[in-house]
């Protein structure tokens, strides 16, 4: 068990550097999901099942979702040419 | 100041954090050997005293239900200060929506995406209610279920388009959901004063542990926190999508 902990704490490790090295704001809402349910794992190993379920329904869902609604909006207002005006990326 | 002198500050301030936690974290108690008495002392009397197997479920609503009274309508100030700042202003305008409708179909999704999505509606809802109802039996609650719940209604979005999300969930339904989980919250520690003798406490029959109409208000209330947080998070994801596909600057 001690060895799953330690692979997971050493996994959040490389993934928390992943997502501030991911400097593409659309990738990283992904990244950063990913990060979240790799957490979410550790809280289950960890023997905290609730804390698991929230951390995966906020950071999954309502985070990435909140990210890329704002950047739809923020890069529609610049008018970013890879964004067409239209387009929400939700 | 160089890139070398920078560099090197660097180094000290992380050297120098780096010793602290791992000083800091030198001391704690190893895994599984919490000190505390209370979680010990929960572990116990949660089922004996409440009839409720998932203990973090039995705290939430009922030993602690007056924090989760407070967090709760942290939840429903924050969405009500969201939904004041993202209305539309003076300077914006909405677009007729008849034209919207065939225009937020998201580039590249096929047929066979699109019902997959809408397919996944029924399950998730379902889910929800479910996460919702058995938060005194195993890990869960109205907060995990009524995420899952809201995420429900937003599949409706990506895979039938922005309409039908807001025509599954008008904006004064979602509010009125939100509010009456809230106050139903808030009802039931009311219904704690009334019925036995403080906020909150419980007053309905215990039942036996492990049945789904067991641990007393615990259900009602977790249902209750379930419609607050769907409402919540649906609210908040339809300010974000009318400021991101609906509302225009003028």
């Amino acid at each position: 068990m001690s060895a799953v902990r330690t692979g997971l704490l050493l996994l959040l490790a490389v993934g928390g550097l992943g997502v501030v090295l991911t400097r593409d704001p659309l990738r990283q809402a992904i990244v950063v999901g990913l990060y979240g349910l790799l957490l979410a794992l550790l809280f289950f190993v960890l023997q905290a099942p609730d804390v698991a379920l929230s951390q995966i329904v906020v950071s999954t869902v309502a985070i990435p979702v909140m990210i890329l609604l704002a950047l739809a909006k923020v890069r529609r207002h610049e008018g970013d040419p890879q964004a067409p005006r239209r387009r929400g990326r939700g | 100041m160089t890139a070398r002198v920078r560099m090197i500050m660097f180094a000290v301030g992380a050297g120098g954090l780096a010793a602290l936690l791992l000083w800091g974290l030198g001391g704690l108690p190893a895994f599984g050997h919490f000190n505390g008495a209370y979680a010990l002392l929960i572990d116990h009397l949660s089922v004996p005293q409440r009839h409720a197997t998932d203990a973090v479920t039995a705290v939430n609503f009922d030993y602690r239900a007056f924090d989760t009274l407070g967090e709760e309508f942290i939840l429903f100030t924050s969405v009500a200060g969201l939904a004041v700042l993202l209305r539309e202003q003076r300077s914006e305008r909405a677009r007729p929506s008849d034209a919207a409708d065939s225009e937020h179909r998201f580039q590249g999704s096929s047929f066979a995406l699109r019902a997959l999505t809408v397919m996944l509606v029924g399950p998730i809802v379902v889910l929800s209610l479910y996460v919702d109802s058995h938060g005194a039996l195993t890990p869960g609650g109205g907060f995990q279920g009524g995420v899952v719940g809201a995420a429900g209604l937003l599949l409706v979005f990506l895979g039938g388009g922005y309409l039908a999300m807001r025509r599954l969930s008008p904006h004064g339904a979602v509010e009125s959901a939100e509010a009456a989980g809230a106050a139903g919250y808030a009802l039931v520690g009311l219904g704690g004063m009334i019925f036995a003798s403080a906020y909150f406490q419980n007053f309905l029959e215990l039942g036996t542990p492990g049945q789904l109409l067991s641990a007393g208000t615990i259900p009602l209330s977790s249902m209750a926190v379930g419609l607050e947080v769907t409402g919540a998070f649906v609210l908040l994801w339809s300010e974000f999508l009318d400021q991101a596909l609906v509302v225009r600057s003028r």
